[in-house]
Order: structure tokens, then C-alpha cells, then sequence
């Protein structure tokens, strides 16, 4: 059953065809071709596919695409400004704390919403904010410092 | 995946008309449902979703001081409530147990109760505070006993088209506390192997006046260890008395042998649990909580 369905994803609004099965993560993936967002597990356990909704990290792989109309959805391409690279990105880079990059995207959004609401976390708040979100690769022990370094950095500046 | 309309009431009434049709299904975080029906495990013809519903989504403190948590409040906003949080933190401790903060950020109370999973977080604390669930359906609203909605794995005795509208936790008792303990391999977004929630009240002179022990994981719903809770009345709480209540209430409990755990170590794990979520309470009641 496809039908009309308007959305906001990082400010823009979107009026595509989608059908009432695809979940939120197919509508910005396939729909709106937003393929910053990643489909690791597709059952909620490895956060890939962290977005941001009203300000609220989620899977979009647990929300059906027509759940999405009223909400403001905020992608890993909402996050540069012109291009250049959100902090948190940055301090990412900084400290070796993405390796394939598949986790990336989920653990900035889950950075960020940590960091949106509490700007001096502890390391276990850190860890807490990003158990959602598995990696493969780095150990998190490198997230974790780029995490605590990008709140620093915003503090100072 | 089937194909289903979607619907967005925004009133009980709207939503329970919704559902009064074979094959309609309420939807609120969807951290269950979502998954279950992309993988076939469930299906529906119509989602009716819960969260555009004012009394669903809201946590009201009424004043004769009970709470009533609607349905589709997440865990979030439920960890979160200032009252809750003050006089209920078994319960606002049990729902950040659930899964991460992606979950927590849509997972519900109503959602995790009438999922009916024997590990269901959140449901041992309730039970432990002796809540009670408001429902609506085309004849009406009743309510019940939480206890009461709890049927076996993945069922509940809501008939179709009856709607959880929400918990109610009764006014607080003076000098009571609750505690809700899991055990999983791993820390975080893990499934409890055995989970047991503790409530106690003590007497001016520091007995026992009334206890509610609940085990999860070791039998098809969250159970009541009716033998650990009638040991401990008008009882000092001692660490004797305290271990005595944990073994007492393995016995009570009906677990499987499965993947996750056998049944003996679920039975050694509910003892342990037992006795260390009844000394959580006292410690709470002494340190002087409200
Ligand atoms: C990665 C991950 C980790 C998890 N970890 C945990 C965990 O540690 N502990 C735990 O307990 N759970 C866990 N869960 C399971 C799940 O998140 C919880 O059970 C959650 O509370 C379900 O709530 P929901 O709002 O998402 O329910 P939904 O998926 O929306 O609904 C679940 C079921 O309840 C029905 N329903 C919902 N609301 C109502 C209502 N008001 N009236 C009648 N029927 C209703 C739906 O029709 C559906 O059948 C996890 C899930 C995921 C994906
Ligand atoms: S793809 Fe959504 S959590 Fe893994
Ligand atoms: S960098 Fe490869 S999964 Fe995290």
C-alpha cells in the first residue's frame, strides 16, 4: 500500500511515496536516499541506524517510516555545517575513534544528544550514552576519549 | 511483512474504536512490535498507534498521591519524572534497564507489559508496588490488578480490542522502600537470566510489616514467592532472616533449563537476588527514605 508522506529530515521537508511497511530507516535510506544512516542489524541491537527525533537518539529501524510526519528528524548529514565536520566528528578523528566507520554515524548523533543535555559527562556517562551503539573495530576505548574531548573542547570555547 | 494501515488517533475512544477490528494492533515505542513483525513473528492489517494520545503519554500525580503512568510514556520520560524518581526509583530504575538509550527513548511501560515477556523489566517493580492498570474498551474503562493482566510468554488477558490506558502506583506506605535486581552476562542490552523485585515496609519498631517479593525469568510470567514474603512478617530484618527469604524463594520459583541459564543456577540466582533486593529495601528505609 503506497501512499503520500510528508516529513522534515534536517530541516527540509520531503513528500515522497512510501509504503506503510518500510520502516524509517528504508524511508531515509531508500526514499529520500539519505545513506549516511546505517542498517547493521535491523532489530534494534547495534545502533547503526541511530537518528536523532525531536532531539531523542532512536533506531530507525524500530519506527515505522509513518511515524515520521510532525517529527524533526535529524540524519548524520544534518550534523556538517557547508561541509566541514561537526566537532564531535572531528575529535573522532583526532583520537583514532573510528576505524571502518560503519558505527560512526550512530555514535555521533549518540554523542551528541549526550553532550546536548549534559556537557560535562563522566566516563561512565559516556559509556553509558553509547551502549546502544556497538563497533567492531575500535574497542571503544578511543571513542570514549574523543567523546570526553569534544565536551572539553565545547566547554572552552 | 503483511501489509497494514496506519492510524493515529488521538483520543482513548478513537483508539479503542481502532482497535475493535480483527487483525488491528496498538503500536507505542514499537522496540517489540516493529521487529517481531518484520521477521513474520507477528503481523497486524492495522497499526494503530498509541503515542498521539494526550492521556497515553502522560504522567500524572493525583492527589491522594498515586501516579498514573499512561501506556505509551517512555522509559525516559518515566526515569526522568521527578515523583517517581523520588518515591518509586525501583521503578525508575528498572525501565533504564531496558536495552539502551535509543530504546529507553521509545520503549513503554504499556508496551513492555502487554509484550508479556518473563523477563520484562519494568514489570517486577510494578508488581512490587502493587500497581494497578486502568483499561478501556468499547463498554467502558475498568481497571485491575497488574497481576491480574499477566496470562504467560507473549500473552495477557486483555481480550481484543482492550486497551491499556495506564499504571497506577498506589500512595506511597510510610517507611517502605522497593528494590528490582537482574542478573545478565553483560552489563547493558542484555535479557535479565533472573530478576527479582523487593518491596518492604517496616513497623515503628523496625519489623517486618509487609513485604512483596516478585521473581522474573523463572516461570512464564513474573510470580509472587508467597513462602519467602510470610517468613518475614513481624520479623527483625537480619541478614539470617534476609538469606533464609532468598532460599525460601527459589523454592518458590518454577524456572526452565534454557540457553541463557539452567534452572538450578536460575533457583541460586533468585536466593542471592532475594536477599540482597530485601537488604537494598531496608538499607533505603533506614537511610531514611520518604
Ligand atoms: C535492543 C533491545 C533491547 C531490549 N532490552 C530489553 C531489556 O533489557 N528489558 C526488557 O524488559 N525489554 C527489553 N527490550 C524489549 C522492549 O524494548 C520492551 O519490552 C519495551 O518496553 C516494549 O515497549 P514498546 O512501547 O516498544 O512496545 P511495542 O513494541 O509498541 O508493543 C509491544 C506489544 O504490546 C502491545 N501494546 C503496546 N501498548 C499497548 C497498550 N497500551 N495496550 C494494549 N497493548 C499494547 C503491542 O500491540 C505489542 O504487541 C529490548 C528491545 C530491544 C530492541
Ligand atoms: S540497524 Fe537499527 S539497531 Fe541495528
Ligand atoms: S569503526 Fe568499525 S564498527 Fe566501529
Amino acid at each position: 500500500m503506497k501512499t503520500v508522506l510528508t516529513c522534515t529530515v534536517n530541516g527540509i521537508e520531503h513528500t515522497v511515496l512510501a509504503d506503510t511497511r518500510d520502516t524509517l530507516l528504508d524511508l531515509l535510506r531508500d526514499r529520500i536516499g539519505l545513506t549516511g544512516t546505517k542498517e547493521g542489524c535491523g532489530n534494534g541491537n547495534c545502533g547503526t541506524c541511530t537518528v536523532l527525533m525531536d532531539g531523542a537518539t532512536v533506531n530507525a529501524c524500530l519506527i515505522l517510516a509513518f511515524e515520521a510526519p510532525g517529527r524533526d528528524i535529524i540524519t548524520i548529514e544534518g550534523l556538517s555545517d557547508g561541509g566541514r565536520m561537526h566537532p564531535i566528528q572531528e575529535a573522532l578523528v583526532a583520537h583514532g575513534g573510528t576505524q571502518c566507520g560503519f558505527c560512526t554515524p550512530g555514535i555521533v548523533l549518540s554523542a551528541k544528544a549526550l553532550l546536548d543535555t549534559n556537557p560535562q559527562p563522566t566516563e561512565a556517562d559516556i559509556r553509558h550514552a553509547i551502549a546502544g551503539n556497538l563497533c567492531r573495530c575500535t574497542g571503544y576505548g578511543k571513542i570514549v576519549e574523543a567523546i570526553a574531548a569534544a565536551a572539553t573542547t565545547a566547554r572552552e570555547s | 511483512m503483511q501489509a497494514f494501515e496506519y492510524l493515529r488517533p488521538e483520543t482513548v475512544e478513537a483508539a479503542v474504536a481502532a482497535l475493535n477490528e480483527s487483525g488491528a494492533r496498538a503500536l507505542a515505542g514499537g522496540t517489540d512490535l516493529v521487529p517481531q513483525m518484520r521477521e513474520g513473528r507477528r503481523s497486524a492489517s492495522r497499526i494503530v498507534d498509541l503515542k498521539h494520545i494526550g492521556e497515553l503519554t502522560a504522567i500524572t500525580v493525583r492527589p491522594d498521591g498515586s501516579v498514573a503512568i499512561g501506556a505509551a510514556a517512555t522509559a525516559t520520560a518515566v526515569s526522568r519524572h521527578a515523583a517517581i524518581a523520588a518515591t518509586y526509583p525501583a521503578v525508575a530504575s528498572s525501565v533504564r534497564l531496558i536495552g539502551g538509550v535509543q530504546v529507553q527513548n521509545r520503549a513503554s511501560l504499556g508496551g513492555n507489559i502487554c509484550n508479556a515477556a518473563p523477563s520484562a523489566d519494568a514489570v517486577p517493580a510494578l508488581l512490587a508496588q502493587d500497581a494497578r492498570a486502568v483499561i478501556a474498551s468499547p463498554q467502558g474503562r475498568r481497571e485491575s490488578s497488574l497481576a491480574e493482566l499477566l496470562h504467560g510468554p507473549g500473552r495477557t488477558s486483555l481480550s481484543p480490542g482492550e486497551l491499556l490506558v495506564s499504571i497506577v502506583l498506589p500512595p506511597h506506605t510510610p517507611r517502605s522502600a522497593a528494590a528490582y535486581l537482574r542478573f545478565t552476562p553483560r552489563r547493558e542490552m542484555d535479557i535479565a537470566i533472573a530478576g527479582v523485585a523487593a518491596w518492604i515496609a517496616l513497623d515503628a519498631r523496625g519489623a517486618i510489616a509487609a513485604a512483596r517479593i516478585v521473581l522474573a525469568s523463572v516461570a512464564p510470567t513474573a510470580i509472587r514467592a508467597p513462602t519467602a514474603e510470610a517468613k518475614l512478617i513481624g520479623e527483625q530484618p537480619t541478614s539470617a532472616l534476609l538469606t533464609e527469604a532468598g532460599r525460601l524463594a527459589a523454592q518458590d520459583a518454577r524456572p526452565i533449563s534454557d540457553t541463557r541459564g539452567s534452572a538450578d543456577y536460575r533457583r541460586t540466582l533468585v536466593s542471592v537476588l532475594t536477599a540482597r533486593a530485601l537488604a537494598d529495601g531496608c538499607a533505603q528505609i533506614q537511610a531514611g527514605a520518604p
